[in-house]
Protein backbone atom coordinates (compact mmCIF):
# COMPACT_ATOMS: atom_id res chain seq x y z
CA UNK A 1 0.00 0.00 0.00
CA UNK A 2 2.81 2.45 0.56
CA UNK A 3 5.90 1.06 -1.13
CA UNK A 4 5.53 3.27 -4.17
CA UNK A 5 8.36 4.39 -6.38
CA UNK A 6 8.05 7.66 -8.24
CA UNK A 7 10.88 8.67 -10.53
CA UNK A 8 12.67 11.82 -9.48
CA UNK A 9 10.81 12.06 -6.19
CA UNK A 10 12.11 10.99 -2.86
CA UNK A 11 9.47 9.57 -0.55
CA UNK A 12 10.01 10.51 3.06
CA UNK A 13 8.25 8.96 6.01
CA UNK A 14 6.09 10.54 8.73
CA UNK A 15 5.16 14.21 8.98
CA UNK A 16 8.20 15.29 6.92
CA UNK A 17 6.82 13.09 4.17
CA UNK A 18 3.38 14.58 4.62
CA UNK A 19 4.57 18.16 4.11
CA UNK A 20 6.74 17.09 1.20
CA UNK A 21 3.87 15.16 -0.46
CA UNK A 22 1.44 18.02 0.07
CA UNK A 23 3.78 20.65 -1.34
CA UNK A 24 5.24 18.53 -4.11
CA UNK A 25 3.45 20.31 -6.96
CA UNK A 26 2.15 16.95 -8.15
CA UNK A 27 -0.49 14.54 -7.00
CA UNK A 28 -0.70 14.73 -3.21
CA UNK A 29 -1.60 11.16 -2.30
CA UNK A 30 1.42 9.27 -3.58
CA UNK A 31 0.70 5.80 -4.87
CA UNK A 32 -2.97 5.92 -3.94
CA UNK A 33 -5.26 5.16 -6.85
CA UNK A 34 -7.66 8.08 -7.41
CA UNK A 35 -10.76 5.94 -6.91
CA UNK A 36 -9.52 5.01 -3.48
CA UNK A 37 -9.06 8.67 -2.54
CA UNK A 38 -12.56 9.40 -3.81
CA UNK A 39 -13.98 6.58 -1.67
CA UNK A 40 -12.12 7.92 1.38
CA UNK A 41 -13.47 11.43 0.81
CA UNK A 42 -16.98 9.99 0.42
CA UNK A 43 -16.56 8.02 3.64
CA UNK A 44 -15.36 11.17 5.39
CA UNK A 45 -18.54 12.99 4.36
CA UNK A 46 -20.59 9.97 5.40
CA UNK A 47 -18.87 10.09 8.79
CA UNK A 48 -20.18 13.61 9.19
CA UNK A 49 -23.73 12.54 8.35
CA UNK A 50 -23.69 9.67 10.85
CA UNK A 51 -22.07 11.95 13.43
CA UNK A 52 -24.89 14.45 12.99
CA UNK A 53 -27.45 11.68 13.59
CA UNK A 54 -25.67 10.40 16.68
CA UNK A 55 -25.10 13.91 18.04
CA UNK A 56 -28.77 14.80 17.59
CA UNK A 57 -29.60 11.53 19.36
CA UNK A 58 -27.31 12.55 22.23
CA UNK A 59 -28.99 15.95 22.39
CA UNK A 60 -32.49 14.51 22.25
CA UNK A 61 -31.78 11.90 24.89
CA UNK A 62 -30.01 14.29 27.27
CA UNK A 63 -32.55 17.05 27.05
CA UNK A 64 -35.73 15.02 27.58
CA UNK A 65 -37.13 15.03 31.10
CA UNK A 66 -38.90 11.67 30.53
CA UNK A 67 -36.99 8.42 31.22
CA UNK A 68 -35.29 6.91 28.19
CA UNK A 69 -36.48 3.34 27.37
CA UNK A 70 -34.23 0.64 28.79
CA UNK A 71 -32.64 -0.69 25.58
CA UNK A 72 -31.48 -3.80 27.38
CA UNK A 73 -35.13 -4.81 27.86
CA UNK A 74 -36.58 -3.34 24.66
CA UNK A 75 -34.14 -5.32 22.50
CA UNK A 76 -34.23 -8.55 24.50
CA UNK A 77 -35.21 -11.82 22.89
CA UNK A 78 -36.95 -14.70 24.61
CA UNK A 79 -35.05 -17.98 24.56
CA UNK A 80 -37.58 -20.46 25.86
CA UNK A 81 -39.21 -18.29 28.49
CA UNK A 82 -36.18 -16.35 29.76
CA UNK A 83 -35.50 -12.95 28.18
CA UNK A 84 -31.88 -12.57 27.04
CA UNK A 85 -30.89 -8.88 26.86
CA UNK A 86 -29.73 -7.52 23.49
CA UNK A 87 -29.37 -11.05 22.07
CA UNK A 88 -30.34 -10.20 18.51
CA UNK A 89 -28.14 -7.09 18.49
CA UNK A 90 -25.17 -9.13 19.74
CA UNK A 91 -25.68 -11.70 16.98
CA UNK A 92 -25.99 -8.89 14.40
CA UNK A 93 -22.71 -7.41 15.67
CA UNK A 94 -20.92 -10.74 15.32
CA UNK A 95 -22.37 -11.32 11.84
CA UNK A 96 -21.16 -7.91 10.68
CA UNK A 97 -17.68 -8.40 12.13
CA UNK A 98 -17.48 -11.80 10.47
CA UNK A 99 -18.36 -10.28 7.12
CA UNK A 100 -15.79 -7.54 7.69
CA UNK A 101 -13.13 -10.19 8.26
CA UNK A 102 -14.03 -12.09 5.10
CA UNK A 103 -13.90 -8.80 3.18
CA UNK A 104 -10.42 -8.00 4.50
CA UNK A 105 -9.26 -11.42 3.33
CA UNK A 106 -10.98 -10.92 -0.04
CA UNK A 107 -8.93 -7.73 -0.55
CA UNK A 108 -5.75 -9.59 0.31
CA UNK A 109 -6.49 -12.45 -2.08
CA UNK A 110 -7.53 -9.97 -4.74
CA UNK A 111 -4.12 -8.29 -4.68
CA UNK A 112 -2.55 -11.74 -4.84
CA UNK A 113 -4.65 -12.36 -7.98
CA UNK A 114 -6.22 -15.40 -6.37
CA UNK A 115 -9.48 -15.14 -8.29
CA UNK A 116 -11.40 -18.04 -6.75
CA UNK A 117 -10.63 -17.27 -3.09
CA UNK A 118 -11.35 -13.57 -3.65
CA UNK A 119 -14.70 -14.35 -5.28
CA UNK A 120 -15.86 -16.80 -2.64
CA UNK A 121 -14.86 -14.46 0.17
CA UNK A 122 -16.77 -11.56 -1.40
CA UNK A 123 -19.76 -13.86 -1.78
CA UNK A 124 -19.45 -14.84 1.89
CA UNK A 125 -19.32 -11.14 2.81
CA UNK A 126 -22.45 -10.47 0.77
CA UNK A 127 -24.30 -13.31 2.49
CA UNK A 128 -23.20 -11.99 5.89
CA UNK A 129 -24.53 -8.56 4.96
CA UNK A 130 -27.79 -10.08 3.74
CA UNK A 131 -28.17 -11.94 7.05
CA UNK A 132 -27.61 -8.68 8.90
CA UNK A 133 -30.27 -6.85 6.89
CA UNK A 134 -32.66 -9.76 7.42
CA UNK A 135 -32.20 -9.64 11.18
CA UNK A 136 -32.65 -5.89 11.14
CA UNK A 137 -35.93 -6.30 9.26
CA UNK A 138 -37.00 -8.81 11.92
CA UNK A 139 -36.06 -6.35 14.69
CA UNK A 140 -37.96 -3.50 13.03
CA UNK A 141 -41.12 -5.56 12.54
CA UNK A 142 -40.91 -6.80 16.13
CA UNK A 143 -40.68 -3.25 17.49
CA UNK A 144 -43.38 -1.94 15.16
CA UNK A 145 -45.59 -4.81 16.30
CA UNK A 146 -44.96 -3.77 19.91
CA UNK A 147 -46.16 -0.27 19.09
CA UNK A 148 -42.94 1.67 18.55
CA UNK A 149 -43.56 4.59 16.18
CA UNK A 150 -41.42 7.59 15.31
CA UNK A 151 -43.75 9.72 17.43
CA UNK A 152 -44.55 7.39 20.35
CA UNK A 153 -43.65 4.14 22.03
CA UNK A 154 -44.84 2.21 25.08
CA UNK A 155 -41.45 2.13 26.82
CA UNK A 156 -40.57 5.74 27.67
CA UNK A 157 -39.43 8.97 26.04
CA UNK A 158 -41.23 9.59 22.74
CA UNK A 159 -38.07 10.58 20.86
CA UNK A 160 -36.78 7.02 21.10
CA UNK A 161 -38.66 5.76 18.03
CA UNK A 162 -37.62 8.51 15.66
CA UNK A 163 -33.94 8.18 16.56
CA UNK A 164 -34.11 4.40 16.34
CA UNK A 165 -35.73 4.29 12.90
CA UNK A 166 -33.59 7.11 11.52
CA UNK A 167 -30.20 5.84 12.69
CA UNK A 168 -30.62 2.10 12.18
CA UNK A 169 -32.57 2.74 8.97
CA UNK A 170 -29.83 4.88 7.48
CA UNK A 171 -27.24 2.30 8.50
CA UNK A 172 -29.37 -0.54 7.11
CA UNK A 173 -29.64 1.33 3.81
CA UNK A 174 -25.85 1.49 3.67
CA UNK A 175 -25.63 -2.25 4.34
CA UNK A 176 -28.21 -3.00 1.64
CA UNK A 177 -26.38 -0.90 -0.97
CA UNK A 178 -23.15 -2.62 0.07
CA UNK A 179 -24.72 -6.05 -0.38
CA UNK A 180 -25.87 -5.16 -3.91
CA UNK A 181 -22.37 -4.02 -4.85
CA UNK A 182 -20.80 -7.08 -3.20
CA UNK A 183 -22.91 -9.38 -5.39
CA UNK A 184 -22.05 -7.36 -8.51
CA UNK A 185 -18.35 -7.47 -7.70
CA UNK A 186 -18.41 -11.16 -6.79
CA UNK A 187 -19.79 -11.80 -10.28
CA UNK A 188 -17.12 -9.60 -11.86
CA UNK A 189 -14.37 -11.40 -9.96
CA UNK A 190 -15.65 -14.85 -10.94
CA UNK A 191 -15.94 -13.75 -14.57
CA UNK A 192 -12.29 -12.71 -14.43
CA UNK A 193 -12.86 -9.05 -15.29
CA UNK A 194 -10.10 -8.00 -12.91
CA UNK A 195 -7.60 -10.42 -14.40
CA UNK A 196 -8.12 -9.51 -18.06
CA UNK A 197 -8.74 -5.80 -17.38
CA UNK A 198 -12.18 -5.72 -18.95
CA UNK A 199 -13.65 -2.24 -19.06
CA UNK A 200 -16.45 -1.55 -16.63
CA UNK A 201 -20.09 -0.79 -17.35
CA UNK A 202 -20.06 2.87 -16.33
CA UNK A 203 -16.46 3.60 -17.17
CA UNK A 204 -13.87 3.22 -19.86
CA UNK A 205 -11.25 2.40 -17.24
CA UNK A 206 -9.79 -1.06 -17.12
CA UNK A 207 -10.89 -3.14 -14.15
CA UNK A 208 -8.25 -3.68 -11.52
CA UNK A 209 -8.18 -5.48 -8.20
CA UNK A 210 -7.82 -2.10 -6.47
CA UNK A 211 -11.60 -1.94 -6.95
CA UNK A 212 -11.93 -4.73 -4.41
CA UNK A 213 -10.00 -2.68 -1.87
CA UNK A 214 -12.26 0.32 -2.55
CA UNK A 215 -15.34 -1.87 -2.09
CA UNK A 216 -13.69 -3.20 1.07
CA UNK A 217 -13.22 0.33 2.42
CA UNK A 218 -16.95 0.95 2.07
CA UNK A 219 -17.83 -2.35 3.71
CA UNK A 220 -15.46 -1.80 6.66
CA UNK A 221 -16.93 1.66 7.08
CA UNK A 222 -20.40 0.15 7.43
CA UNK A 223 -18.99 -2.11 10.15
CA UNK A 224 -17.24 0.87 11.74
CA UNK A 225 -20.47 2.85 11.96
CA UNK A 226 -22.18 -0.15 13.53
CA UNK A 227 -19.49 -0.17 16.25
CA UNK A 228 -20.56 3.36 17.21
CA UNK A 229 -24.30 2.67 16.91
CA UNK A 230 -23.92 -0.47 19.03
CA UNK A 231 -22.05 1.48 21.71
CA UNK A 232 -24.15 4.62 21.82
CA UNK A 233 -27.64 3.48 20.93
CA UNK A 234 -27.87 -0.07 22.26
CA UNK A 235 -25.38 -0.26 25.15
CA UNK A 236 -25.38 3.26 26.58
CA UNK B 1 2.00 12.04 -14.52
CA UNK B 2 4.30 9.09 -13.93
CA UNK B 3 2.42 7.86 -10.94
CA UNK B 4 -0.82 7.24 -12.80
CA UNK B 5 0.91 4.25 -14.33
CA UNK B 6 2.29 3.44 -10.92
CA UNK B 7 -0.35 0.89 -10.00
CA UNK B 8 -0.28 -0.36 -6.48
CA UNK B 9 2.04 -3.28 -6.57
CA UNK B 10 0.64 -5.92 -4.33
CA UNK B 11 1.88 -5.15 -0.85
CA UNK B 12 -0.14 -7.93 0.62
CA UNK B 13 0.27 -8.67 4.24
CA UNK B 14 0.51 -12.06 5.84
CA UNK B 15 -2.85 -13.65 6.49
CA UNK B 16 -1.95 -13.91 10.19
CA UNK B 17 -2.37 -10.21 10.85
CA UNK B 18 -5.93 -10.19 9.49
CA UNK B 19 -6.88 -13.27 11.49
CA UNK B 20 -5.42 -11.72 14.65
CA UNK B 21 -7.36 -8.48 14.19
CA UNK B 22 -10.48 -10.46 13.36
CA UNK B 23 -10.10 -12.48 16.57
CA UNK B 24 -9.45 -9.34 18.62
CA UNK B 25 -12.61 -7.73 17.20
CA UNK B 26 -14.62 -10.77 18.26
CA UNK B 27 -13.16 -10.69 21.76
CA UNK B 28 -13.75 -6.94 22.13
CA UNK B 29 -17.34 -7.26 20.88
CA UNK B 30 -17.88 -10.06 23.36
CA UNK B 31 -16.52 -7.87 26.16
CA UNK B 32 -18.75 -4.94 25.22
CA UNK B 33 -21.74 -7.30 25.19
CA UNK B 34 -20.70 -8.50 28.65
CA UNK B 35 -20.90 -4.90 29.88
CA UNK B 36 -24.63 -5.10 29.28
CA UNK B 37 -24.91 -8.72 30.43
CA UNK B 38 -23.49 -7.92 33.88
CA UNK B 39 -25.49 -4.66 33.90
CA UNK B 40 -22.60 -2.43 34.98
CA UNK B 41 -23.81 1.05 35.79
CA UNK B 42 -22.52 4.60 35.94
CA UNK B 43 -18.92 5.57 35.30
CA UNK B 44 -17.74 1.97 34.93
CA UNK B 45 -20.37 1.26 32.27
CA UNK B 46 -19.67 4.15 29.99
CA UNK B 47 -15.90 4.08 30.38
CA UNK B 48 -15.90 0.40 29.39
CA UNK B 49 -18.28 1.01 26.47
CA UNK B 50 -16.10 3.84 25.17
CA UNK B 51 -12.84 1.90 25.63
CA UNK B 52 -14.07 -1.13 23.69
CA UNK B 53 -15.67 1.09 21.06
CA UNK B 54 -12.50 3.08 20.35
CA UNK B 55 -10.35 -0.07 20.38
CA UNK B 56 -12.63 -1.73 17.83
CA UNK B 57 -12.86 1.37 15.66
CA UNK B 58 -9.09 1.81 15.78
CA UNK B 59 -8.39 -1.79 14.80
CA UNK B 60 -10.84 -1.70 11.90
CA UNK B 61 -9.46 1.57 10.55
CA UNK B 62 -5.78 0.78 11.08
CA UNK B 63 -5.67 -2.76 9.71
CA UNK B 64 -8.85 -3.64 7.81
CA UNK B 65 -8.94 -0.23 6.12
CA UNK B 66 -5.13 -0.23 5.82
CA UNK B 67 -4.63 3.24 7.36
CA UNK B 68 -1.68 1.88 9.35
CA UNK B 69 0.17 1.34 6.07
CA UNK B 70 -0.95 4.52 4.28
CA UNK B 71 1.17 7.62 3.96
CA UNK B 72 0.63 10.44 6.46
CA UNK B 73 -0.67 12.77 3.74
CA UNK B 74 -3.81 10.61 3.47
CA UNK B 75 -4.09 9.63 7.13
CA UNK B 76 -4.01 13.24 8.34
CA UNK B 77 -6.53 14.43 5.77
CA UNK B 78 -8.91 11.80 7.11
CA UNK B 79 -8.34 12.10 10.83
CA UNK B 80 -8.07 15.84 11.48
CA UNK B 81 -11.69 16.58 10.47
CA UNK B 82 -12.69 14.36 13.41
CA UNK B 83 -11.66 17.20 15.73
CA UNK B 84 -14.52 19.24 14.24
CA UNK B 85 -16.91 16.44 15.22
CA UNK B 86 -15.43 16.39 18.73
CA UNK B 87 -16.07 20.16 19.01
CA UNK B 88 -19.62 19.66 17.75
CA UNK B 89 -20.23 16.96 20.38
CA UNK B 90 -18.95 19.31 23.08
CA UNK B 91 -21.15 22.18 21.91
CA UNK B 92 -24.29 20.05 21.67
CA UNK B 93 -23.66 18.41 25.04
CA UNK B 94 -23.57 21.86 26.65
CA UNK B 95 -26.67 22.88 24.70
CA UNK B 96 -28.52 19.74 25.81
CA UNK B 97 -27.69 20.39 29.45
CA UNK B 98 -29.04 23.91 29.08
CA UNK B 99 -32.24 22.68 27.40
CA UNK B 100 -32.99 20.16 30.11
CA UNK B 101 -32.22 22.77 32.77
CA UNK B 102 -34.70 25.27 31.32
CA UNK B 103 -37.31 22.54 30.82
CA UNK B 104 -37.09 21.43 34.42
CA UNK B 105 -37.06 25.03 35.61
CA UNK B 106 -40.25 26.00 33.74
CA UNK B 107 -42.01 22.71 34.45
CA UNK B 108 -41.48 23.38 38.15
CA UNK B 109 -42.06 27.13 38.28
CA UNK B 110 -44.77 26.98 35.60
CA UNK B 111 -43.13 29.58 33.35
Amino acid sequence: MSDVKIEGYELKAGFKGMTADTGSDQTMFKGVQWGKVMMWIFLLSDTFIFSCFLISYMKGRTSTVVDWPNTSEVFSLHVGSTPVPLLLIAIMTFVLITSSGTMALAVKYGYEKNRKMCGWLILATAIGGLTFVGMQAFEWSKLIHEGVRPWENPFGAKQFGSFFFMITGFHGTHVSIGVIFLFIFARKVFKGDFDNGKRGFFTTMKSDYVAIEILGLYWHFVDLVWVFIFAFFYLW
Amino acid sequence: MDNIENKEQSTTHKIGIYLWIWGLLFVLSFFSYMVDWFAFQGLLRWSLILTFMFLKAGLIMAFFMHLFWERYALVNVLLWPMTAIACFIGLMAAEAKYTVFTRLLYFITGG
